[in-house]
């Protein structure tokens, strides 16, 4: 009988987490050792070597794992904005970028590069791309509370997609206006790729994520009652405004966050998610930190996959995540309802 | 008297009035039922009971207390809804769905525990669903899944868990047309269990309906609203004349006759 039940639903899937988190700390650790030029792990953690003749170990923390560490915090950051925003929207369908969040940030982003030489307060690519993500956040939000309190995921949605086509227009016409080599550098930046040599960009990114995930703890439990809708979410004593609030800002900034470092990686916050509640089901507080870990893991692994594929040439990380993700992505809309 | 609605007027901003000053009371342990045609106020009038919405003017009152003075966490634990149909954006077990209704009894960061999953299997044994609680919701039937919401409710009500006595106030249940989108047999499964918690549990009852045999069959008292006003009120056999159904839906008395003597005889 299942009449005496004395655990909480939850705590069958908190193995899943560590298993998750475990699954990030091996990848974030593998990744740097795989590559062009063979290290051995021997070497670099000797302790006898000192670093600065150590070039196995200058390889591991100078050339390779700043990449795997970025990989791991935008994989992160976009898993768990994707599942946010598909809470807050309910619909399971939903990605960080539904929202107009990336199509700001590439704006941005082709500004800098097409005129940022000639009008230095553009900024470098990622200040923009954060700024052009922060401004289109700012216009949605404006749109979706102009005519009532609260949060309309309706009005989100149509805000957000209207944005989306406005803004792409507007990327269309500054690449009218750009060179060729400006336009080929545009075109990576849009496949998204996590070409990063050093910390810095990690470190700049870092304290975003870090606010958009303290967010994300007060969330778990509200966006589990907000799926069976936000009248009922309220009766049961949930803060609907707040909670909407704190999920769109958050989302938006992780998203952003992310965007500026790796540009607009396609499916991972939409194929992790996914595949994360197939096996914990749906309660949030289980879904945000395995999909968090599960897709760090997920987007280090990519990297790795589009860094060695066709090595000497890197493919950018954006496409490897589009060609797992596609399919994906049709399989879910098809089979799994 | 446990719940009181004192002069309550609802427009949405810019649109016609859709209540235009109800006036009424439920005691403590009554089921009682607001009967009216659709378009009447009645969904509207629940909002405005459970704060979903905020009247023009007027005053809920819950135990005394208004209604839009009390914390939201206190509200929840005294008032609980059942809407009239449930979707669900994401694919949860039937006990985690009864679990949700534990969210008022729980800090920010705490997780159920034992008191909690205590309250949730009562509520589901007392709405006989007891054998579903690890099915997705999904995959229930319509009947199934309002019983399972009524559930729900019952475990947001459930007190005896903190064993607080400070909350002298009962608990009221909405339900909002709990049976509209069901057919004949799970409409008379929901009617003998709305009866069976409130003569065995004495668990307090106002739900809305358009069904007339479904009020006159279940309901202590009814409450005709007509395009937002309150028409009658009282005991169904004292309120349901022909002259007043006649009046509510807006057909002929001697047709309502008919309706009244046919369906109430069915039931009873």
């Amino acid at each position: 009988m299942t009449l005496h039940k004395t655990a909480s639903p939850l705590r069958r899937g908190l193995p899943i987490v560590a298993l998750c988190f475990v699954t990030m700390v091996a990848a974030v650790l593998a990744a740097p050792f795989i590559g062009s030029t063979p290290i051995r792990a021997r070497e670099v953690f000797s302790p006898t070597v000192a670093f600065a003749d150590n070039v196995d170990a200058q390889i591991f923390f100078i050339a390779r794992l700043p990449r795997a560490l970025a990989a791991a915090l935008v994989g992160g950051a976009l898993a768990a904005a994707g599942v946010v925003f598909q809470g807050l929207l309910r619909n399971p369908l939903a990605t960080p970028y539904t929202l107009g969040v990336s199509a700001g940030a590439a704006l941005g982003a082709m500004l800098a590069i097409t005129f940022g030489a000639s009008w230095p307060v553009v900024g470098s690519v990622e200040l923009a791309s954060l700024t052009g993500a922060l401004v289109a956040v700012f216009v949605v939000y404006l749109l979706a509370t102009a005519r009532q309190q609260g949060l309309s995921s309706t009005v989100l949605l149509l805000a957000g997609v209207t944005l989306n086509a406005f803004f792409s227009a507007l990327i269309l016409f500054v690449q009218y206006a750009s060179d060729y080599a400006q336009i080929f550098r545009a075109l990576r930046w849009l496949m998204g790729d996590l070409d990063v040599v050093s910390y810095r960009p990690i470190l700049s990114a870092l304290p975003l994520v870090a606010i958009a995930f303290a967010g994300f703890a007060f969330l778990a439990r509200p966006l589990n009652l907000l799926a069976l809708g936000a009248d009922a979410a309220g009766t049961r004593g949930v803060d609907i405004e707040r909670a909407q609030r704190i999920a769109f800002l958050g989302g938006s900034l992780a998203t952003g966050a992310a965007v500026s470092v790796g540009g607009p990686i396609g499916f991972v916050g939409i194929i992790v998610p996914h595949l994360v509640r197939l096996v914990v089901g749906a309660d949030h507080r289980l879904v945000l930190p395995a999909s968090t870990f599960f897709g760090a893991a997920f987007l280090v692994v990519c990297d790795m996959i589009a860094r060695t594929v066709i090595a000497p040439i890197e493919l950018p990380v954006g496409v490897v995540t589009a060609v797992i993700g596609g399919p994906f992505f049709l399989w879910l809309l098809l089979g799994k309802r | 008297m446990l719940l009181e609605a004192a002069d309550l007027v609802f427009a949405y901003p810019g649109g016609p009035q859709i209540l235009e000053g109800v006036s009424f009371g439920v005691a403590d342990g009554a089921l009682v039922g607001v009967l009216g045609p659709n378009g009447s106020g009645k969904t509207t009038l629940l909002h405005l009971i459970a704060r979903s919405l905020r009247p023009t003017s007027g005053h809920v009152r819950l135990g005394g207390a208004d209604v839009s003075s009390l914390p939201r966490r206190l509200l929840a634990r005294r008032l609980a809804v059942v809407p009239q149909e449930t979707v669900l954006a994401f694919d949860y077990s039937v006990l985690e769905i009864v679990l949700m209704g534990r969210y008022p009894h729980l800090g920010v960061f705490e997780v159920e525990g034992p008191g909690d999953l205590s309250a949730a299997m009562t509520a589901l044994e007392s709405t006989g669903t007891a054998q579903l609680a690890d099915r997705p919701f999904r995959t229930l039937s319509g009947g199934e899944k309002q019983r399972v919401m009524i559930a729900s409710a019952l475990a947001q009500l459930d007190d005896s868990a903190v064993g607080t006595t400070t909350d002298d106030a009962a608990p009221l249940l909405l339900l909002d047309e709990p049976t509209a989108s069901l057919d004949l047999r799970y409409q008379l499964e929901v009617a003998s269990l709305l009866r069976r918690l409130h003569d065995r549990r004495h668990v307090t009852i106002l739900l809305t309906t358009h069904d007339l045999r479904f009020a006159a069959s279940v309901c202590t008292r009814v409450i005709l609203l007509s395009k937002g006003h309150v028409i009658a009120e009282g005991p169904p056999t004292e309120v349901l004349t022909p002259s007043r159904v006649g009046e509510l839906y807006e057909i002929d008395p001697e047709m309502a006759s008919g309706v009244i003597s046919a369906e109430i005889r069915g039931w009873t």
